[in-house]
């Protein structure tokens, strides 16, 4: 295998691993289109990473940060469905992302790679970035499981309970843009919520513990990442969508299969 | 003032004043749980009922007044809707460990609400009336010292209602634990209850159930309504606790032709 295969798989297989449990809660807590917000807002933050001359995976998470921010504040407002502020929020980010990548003469970049992924292009550098961020974020998550979960339950009696509901939930969401930030090269601004969704939705049905279904999805993530990079290498398919058309087959598959009373993993 | 509740009290809140919006939802409520006493908190709808409850479980601040809580109080809640999401595998004993109980108490708290056997079951195979009982062992939890259960059998059948708060009784006197209840209907509670808090923005009324139950300002905010709604009902509940019509009357056991 050449290198830059090897680099990829251990990229994707780092965000897939990350993406497991992450994914999982999103799904339980209806993040789905938060996910989507933050990864719309990267091309904002590449394009400002540019401006002002920083490492762009720093802009990203940078710009992440503050739309997950943004998002916490937003979230259980009255006065606009959540879904309609997402939707103003992310577009906006889009769009303003795009305007300042206009403005920025001589500058050529590869907006199809920010898009759908170019995970063919990961170097060493960004290998390690992807590699710090999951064991990180791993022990971060590990941390807030417990406060997580209950949160996820129901926040006020989490709240009556004594956990700092706030703070866990900033918590969460700047993990979500520190994701997004590390995973922009894996799957791209389009696919990255589809990377987190899928394989979750996919485990639930083997699952009886959310521990299980956080461990399950990691599996199916890379299992997806594994045939998306071999569709990829073998049919020089596009990486990302090979990645995120593989996690759906397997989701599909998932449910042809009569295995719920077999396989519910205790 | 001080910031102890008075002797012999777990929770006392006073002067309560409370506008959300346009609306003053509170303006003078008051109310005190004491050390095993059951107390009733009724009110019609947009009565405030809820808004008090949050105030005293600290969830939400008065514009005026005080509450006072005993110091380490812990405090069992049930709220009135409890939603998990179906994509998040859960066992009730996982449930309950959430919750922070111990797991060697987690089989006697679910035997005290009547659900024995339910430890190993995945939280969304419950019924409706199943997973109130695993409510009230939720709120159970951490051995309260206050537990506030927020119109808590909701989707619970007659008779299964008399039973939990028959056990609620119970309970009460066997830890010694304050309850404080939300119901809208005081006929269903009136046996275990000591003491009946009416409200309707502010304290109309408080005392024993008999004596509330006959009090003027009472009769003036549920009337004879309350009679003919217990004593014939015209209309039903499905699982869900949504008003369905009245099923008829079973006639002699399938006789078919």
């Amino acid at each position: 295998m050449d290198d830059f295969v090897i680099r990829a798989l251990t990229a994707g297989i780092f965000i897939a691993v990350i993406a497991g449990p992450m994914g999982c809660f999103v799904v339980w807590r209806h993040m789905a289109f938060f996910g989507a917000t933050i990864a719309h807002s990267a091309l904002l933050g590449i394009a400002l990473g540019i401006v002002l001359g920083v490492n762009l995976t720093l802009g990203l998470f940078a710009v992440g940060a503050v739309v997950a921010l943004i998002l916490v504040t937003a979230e259980g407002r009255r006065w606009l469905a959540t879904d309609t502020l997402l939707s103003i929020l992310a577009h906006t980010a889009l769009a303003l992302g795009i305007l300042v990548l206009a403005f920025l003469e001589g500058v050529r970049i590869d907006l199809m790679g920010y898009l759908f992924g170019d995970i063919l292009a990961v170097g060493m550098r960004d290998l390690w970035i992807i590699g710090a961020v999951t064991v990180g974020g791993l022990l971060a998550l590990w941390g807030l499981w417990r406060p997580l979960l209950k949160i996820t339950l129901h926040e006020e009696v989490a709240a009556i309970e004594g956990v700092p509901v706030l703070g866990v939930r900033i918590g969460f969401m700047l993990l979500l843009a520190l994701l997004v930030a590390v995973s922009l090269k894996v799957v791209g601004i389009l696919l990255i919520t589809a990377l987190l969704v899928i394989p979750a939705a996919t485990a639930r049905r083997f699952c009886s513990t959310p521990e299980t279904m956080a461990t399950v999805a990691s599996v199916f993530g890379c299992v997806a990442v594994a045939l998306g990079i071999a569709g990829s290498a073998g049919w020089d398919l596009p990486t990302g969508a090979a990645i995120v058309a593989a996690a759906a087959a397997l989701f599909l598959l998932a449910f042809v299969i009569p295995v719920r009373a077999m396989l519910r993993l205790r | 003032m001080s910031d102890t509740p008075s002797s012999g009290l777990l929770i006392e809140a006073e002067g309560i004043a409370k506008r959300i919006g346009q609306r003053d939802v509170l303006v003078d409520a008051a109310l005190s749980v004491g050390e095993g006493e059951v107390v009733t908190l009724i009110g019609p709808n947009g009565a405030g009922k809820s808004t008090l409850i949050r105030i005293l479980l600290g969830l939400l601040k008065p514009d005026r007044g005080r509450v006072v809580r005993r110091s380490g109080l812990t405090i069992g809640y049930l709220p009135q809707r409890f939603p998990i999401d179906p994509a998040l595998p859960l066992t009730v004993a996982r449930f309950l460990s959430l919750a922070g109980a111990a797991d060697d108490d987690i089989g006697a708290i679910l035997e005290e609400v009547g659900v024995g056997s339910a430890a190993d079951t995945q939280i969304h195979d419950l019924s409706g009336g199943e997973f109130q009982r695993v409510l009230l062992a939720r709120a159970l939890a951490r051995r309260p010292d206050l537990l506030v259960l927020d119109e808590p059998l909701q989707g619970v059948d007659i008779a299964g209602q008399a039973d939990l708060y028959r056990r609620i009784g119970q309970l009460r006197r066997r830890l010694g634990a304050g309850v404080l209840l939300v119901s809208h209907d005081l006929h269903l509670v009136m046996a275990e209850t000591d003491r009946v808090v009416c409200i309707n923005h502010h304290v109309c009324c408080a005392g024993q159930p008999e004596v509330v139950s006959r009090h003027p300002e009472y009769l003036a905010l549920f009337g004879p309504a309350v009679a003919v709604y217990t004593h014939s009902h015209d209309h039903d509940h499905d699982p869900a606790g949504e008003v369905v019509p009245l099923a008829p009357e079973r006639e002699g056991g399938g006789e078919h032709g």
